[in-house]
């Protein structure tokens, strides 16, 4: 480890050193213009990991603008820890999404359960209490025995930090594809619940009130880690491995109830927890948000390991620690709260009214810096975009047309490929229940949890086919925001607002950075049409290994509104008799569909087409039917097409079965991946009174209690499959490929 | 009837404990922190589910050596009916006020989902408003569930009675399907599945409820003159 | 200054599932010939010199540190470093 007595700061401008943390020869000369001098190495440290991609957004910012923002239900729009949406009764619901991929990449068990420690903290740091945890996970075919490893780990460690922490882990997705082999993608969302008048604030105002450091005590863990968030994983990184945090969940959840019983003392100002860039982002963000200064003396914070240099200290990413600004005089009541729960809150630094950012260290003055500089000078890049070749490519070749003879193989085929099989073997090892408010648990379109005392529910949903954002990223981008709105109506509730994970390659690649654009672009006019802003998000670049990009993945979390828990729908059939419809039409769109997968290997041609109007239309028309009552169960239609749609419905292990014709050509009937589209029930006498609601209603038959799924296509029939035998296919697919031997 | 809910550090089901007791079935109920836990006066005692101290060295062991613990002792022998749910239950098996032990489950992971019990004894007070033999649905969500005790330990639960609820279909590899044992007396019970989480039919099952229903019926047919 | 070496082993006729998920592991490895693996724990505590170390350790051990209906435990004290 770098010792910064030892460099001064001649040797930090001569020998470059600011180039191992990430800063550029240009950006080390703004520095030296802002500080009038040669910064020293504690000084060009802090400002490394301020102005990183993962703090300053420098390469993002420009996209990052065109995101819609606002809406009549936004409370807190992004910049804070995390959003805040209006949901009436004077609450709110709080959340965001996080990464987590390069430490999980190094060490999947601990970087997963830090991501959900991460994410929390911004949850209950806002004044919320986390009602439910979320994540995406994105890994590469189940095939190694690495691949595997580092799958079975992280979800290890969101289990073991998730469950230990008493916040249900409700939903989520994971898909498998090559090209997160070398970089796996962990996001984490988490959601909370407040009263809108508890809202926090990051800020430290108030001359001469007193900072405050609780949590875990400081040790030399992570450090660098927001820059090592933004760099390619290679060979070197992977001995990396010190940058990775370790969680602890009896601490955090220790905070969690110390800090919800400190919102209450008027004692408290501002309240920010320290995640990547630890103590650095979290005293500097606080000072700068309120227009002030801070002075820090490091000799207070609490350290774990012996002879911490300030360098060390600042950098440090050790995980559940809070920063607090406290009114002058009252820090007492601040300790007495925490002592309850056997926390020391230490007072660590004063509210200045200079606008530096002055450190103290053994007596000396180790640090002084313009404190807006971190936060707001941080230069941004207008990075150089350019259409891939790939892309122009596909969007030239011939609508793929796959050639399927059996289609009752082709639909067990489908059921077990691992993006569409049953991921039980994973939500099974997350408590889902905890605080018991959940009504629907993972494995449905969205979860559902209650909100107690009121006739409400909330309806949550992550979501994100990058097979679609490869081969179109506008169009992939449009569809990200639908699908994951589709989810949510299909649950019964009105979509609020979204948190994006944006996870993209390098984007100094101009091909990737135009991936970027389009994706943004894409989400953007969804979000806008669908009255979905955008309330908070996260950016992670450079998802690289061995100089090749994941696929963009820009992960959407969504959150929507019950507006009485009577319109709580369920994905799954209910009733024998009822009818079965499928909304919406139908076309023969195969480019980066499931079925192409399998019987390519690949993905190429063009993505299905949306049409924005259609999908907000079609919508609010079935959540009105739902609200009317008319509907009993209603499932969105994704990977895999209406056949893996109309057989998820029956898994109810009930005896279910269905009876349905299809029209047109069998193979896109059953398989393509049109979108807009949702496979709904209705009881018989109901039929009528859907039909006139619902536009684009196609009646396809009635469930059974037969416990087989019957297809004909109007003359023959071409699937006749026992309900049992394929849910086990789907269910076991996954525990099989962990099972065999790489 | 007036229920004490007992919070350790890091329990978190004790405000579940709490709302099945205060609204699903309509009683008093107070959360009392484990430092300044006065538990005279209470009709019942629920020790919630959670990770108390991190589950750091075993689930249970180190809260069972908190003095609240000291409390509880006194009023098992007082004939006062707690009942311990999930790392309730790991820390009354702990601090020996259960028989037993409680490993890590067989396939070594976390599991979370509904498992149907079957009530082998309804002639308990936690059990009286259910049918002997009823097949009820409640939630697991445990790592160390795996109920232990040697054959001899066995035996005598057998021949008390001590054994109220087993698994249908065994999720975890405890000993003889136990999915709750009561202590000699019959006053404390212990169990791995989350009866506070199906109190509910919005939950997906209100299973749970008689048997907060039944501690109710109990204490009133005992305590409440002309009940 | 001492240094109190603990090991907390399973009692013997305890089902170890983690000892025996390891073992399984380890010979599928191709170490066929390790025949079984028991999962324990080790504990140091650095401790003050004491007349009474190894009655103090024993109730530590009996309270705390082990589970006597599972688990048992052996100990070791050595002259520790003095911080």
């Amino acid at each position: 480890m770098l010792q910064a007595p030892e460099i001064t700061p001649e040797m930090v401008e001569q020998d470059k050193v600011y180039r191992e943390m990430g800063l550029t020869d240009k950006e080390y000369d703004m520095i030296k213009d802002i500080m009038g001098r040669r910064p020293n190495f504690t000084e060009i440290g802090i400002f490394s990991v301020m102005w990183s991609e993962h703090c300053s957004y420098k390469t993002s910012k420009p996209l990052l603008k065109k995101f819609p923002t606002e809406g009549k239900q936004v409370v807190q729009g992004p910049g804070e820890g995390a959003g805040v949406v209006d949901i009436g009764d004077g609450q709110g619901v709080v959340f965001k999404v996080e990464s987590h991929n390069h430490p999980s990449a190094v060490e999947p068990y601990q970087g997963a359960a830090t991501g959900v420690g991460g994410i929390i903290r911004d949850v209950f740091s806002m004044g919320a209490r986390p009602i439910a945890s979320l994540n995406s996970l994105r890994f590469g075919n189940l095939t190694t025995d690495r691949v595997k490893y580092l799958f079975e780990e992280v979800v290890h460690g969101i289990a073991g930090y998730g469950n230990c922490v008493g916040v249900p882990t409700v939903g989520g997705e994971v898909q498998f594809d090559d090209s997160y082999e070398g970089n796996p993608l962990v996001n984490a969302m988490c959601v909370g619940l407040i009263d809108t008048k508890d809202i926090q604030k990051g800020i430290a105002s108030g001359l001469g009130n007193t900072i405050m450091y609780v949590g875990s005590k400081t040790g030399r863990d992570g450090i660098h880690g927001a820059t090592f968030a933004s760099e390619d994983l290679s060979e070197e990184t992977e001995s990396k491995r010190s940058n990775v945090q370790v969680g602890d969940p009896f601490m955090e959840k220790l905070l969690i109830e110390a800090c919800l019983e400190v919102i209450h003392s008027p004692a408290l100002v501002g309240i920010q927890d320290m995640g990547a860039a630890g103590l650095t982002s979290s005293a500097s963000e606080m000072a700068s948000k309120a227009g002030m200064g801070m002075e820090m003396n490091l000799d207070d914070i609490p350290q774990r390991e012996a002879n911490m240099t300030a360098y060390e200290m600042m950098l440090s990413e050790s995980q559940e620690r809070m920063l607090l600004c406290v009114k002058k005089g009252e820090e007492q009541e601040i300790i007495d709260i925490f002592r309850k729960y056997n926390l020391e809150a230490v007072a660590v630094g004063t509210v200045t009214d200079d606008k530096r950012f002055r450190l103290l260290h053994k007596g000396e003055v180790v640090a002084d810096i313009p404190v807006d500089s971190l936060a707001e000078d941080a230069p941004i890049f207008h990075k150089e975009s350019k259409v891939p070749a790939f892309y122009e490519e596909y969007q030239n070749m011939p609508a793929y047309a796959p050639n399927v003879t059996g289609h009752a193989d082709m639909l067990k085929k489908l059921l077990q490929q691992p993006t569409i099989a049953s991921k039980e073997y994973v939500y099974d090892q997350y408590d889902s229940m905890v605080q018991a408010n959940t009504v629907f648990s993972p494995g449905s379109d969205a979860a559902v949890l209650r909100v107690r005392g009121y006739d409400k529910a909330l309806a949550m949903t992550i979501d994100c086919n990058s097979r679609y954002i490869h081969l179109d990223p506008e169009v992939g981008g449009q569809i990200a925001v639908a699908e994951a709105a589709r989810n949510i109506v299909a649950s019964g509730a009105k979509p609020l607002a979204i948190t994006d994970g944006l996870n993209f390659g390098n984007p100094d690649k101009p091909e990737n950075f135009w991936q970027m654009e389009k994706s943004v672009d894409g989400m953007s006019a969804a979000c806008l049409k669908l009255d979905t802003p955008v309330i908070s998000g996260n950016v992670s670049l450079y998802n690289e290994s061995n100089g090749q990009a994941i696929f963009p993945t820009p992960i959407v979390g969504m959150v929507g509104l019950h507006e009485s828990v009577s319109h709580i729908t369920p994905s799954h059939f209910q009733n024998e008799g009822d009818a079965i419809y499928v909304i919406g039409e139908t076309a023969a769109e195969f480019g980066g569909s499931e079925l192409q997968n399998v019987l390519e290997g690949r993905y190429f041609g063009k993505a299905p087409a949306i049409d924005l109007e259609v999908e907000a239309k079609r919508q609010s028309e079935l959540l009105e039917a739902i609200r009317s009552g008319l509907v009993v169960s209603a499932h969105d239609i994704s990977e895999g097409g209406l056949a893996v749609a109309v057989a998820e419905s029956l898994f109810t292990g009930k005896g279910f079965g269905a009876n349905i014709a299809v029209e047109g050509e069998l193979t896109a009937a059953l398989f393509s991946e049109s979108q807009s589209r949702f496979v709904v029930s209705v009881k018989e006498a109901d039929r009528q009174a859907f039909e006139q609601a619902v536009e684009n209603a196609h009646y396809l038959g009635t469930v059974s209690n037969q416990g087989k799924l019957v297809v004909s296509n109007g003359t023959e029939e071409v699937i006749n499959e026992e309900i049992e035998a394929l849910q086990q296919l789907w269910r076991g697919a996954i525990p099989c490929l962990l099972k065999s031997k790489a | 009837m007036k229920f004490a809910v007992v919070v350790f550090p890091g329990s978190n089901c004790d405000r579940d404990m709490y709302y099945a007791a205060k609204e699903a079935l309509g009683e008093e109920a107070d959360m009392l922190w484990y430092k300044d836990a006065n538990l005279d006066g209470y009709d019942a005692i629920l020790i919630p589910g959670g990770f108390s101290y991190g589950d750091y060295l075993r689930c249970g062991a180190i809260a069972s050596t908190s003095k609240v613990v000291e409390q509880l002792r006194e009023k098992a022998e007082a004939g006062v009916p707690i009942l311990g749910v999930c790392n309730g239950f790991q820390i009354l098996v702990e601090s020996g006020l259960l028989p037993g032990a409680l490993m890590r489950n067989k396939n070594l992971k976390f599991m979370c989902h509904f498992e149907d019990l079957v009530v082998e004894n309804n002639e308990t007070i936690f059990t009286s408003n259910y049918e002997k033999g009823e097949v009820i649905s409640i939630p697991i969500a445990h790592m160390e569930g795996n109920y232990y005790c040697d054959e001899e330990t066995l035996a005598s639960l057998r021949d008390n009675n001590q054994i109220v609820f087993t698994y249908k279909n065994n999720p975890n590899g405890s000993a003889a399907d136990i999915a709750g044992v009561t202590n000699e007396r019959g006053n404390v019970l212990g169990m791995m599945p989350h009866p506070e989480r199906a109190v509910e039919a919005i939950l997906n099952s209100a299973d749970g409820l008689k048997l907060f229903q039944s501690m109710l019926k109990n204490w009133r047919e005992t305590y409440v003159a002309g009940a | 200054m001492k240094l109190v070496k603990v090991h907390v082993t399973l009692k013997e006729g305890v089902l170890d599932p983690q000892g025996k998920a390891v073992q399984g592991s380890l010979n599928r490895l191709g170490y066929e010939f390790v025949q079984e693996v028991r999962v324990g724990k080790y504990l140091e505590l650095t401790v003050e010199d004491d007349a009474n170390i190894e009655q103090k350790i024993e109730e530590i051990c009996n309270k705390l540190l082990a589970n006597p209906v599972i688990e048992n435990y052996e100990y070791t004290v050595e002259e520790g470093v003095t911080q």
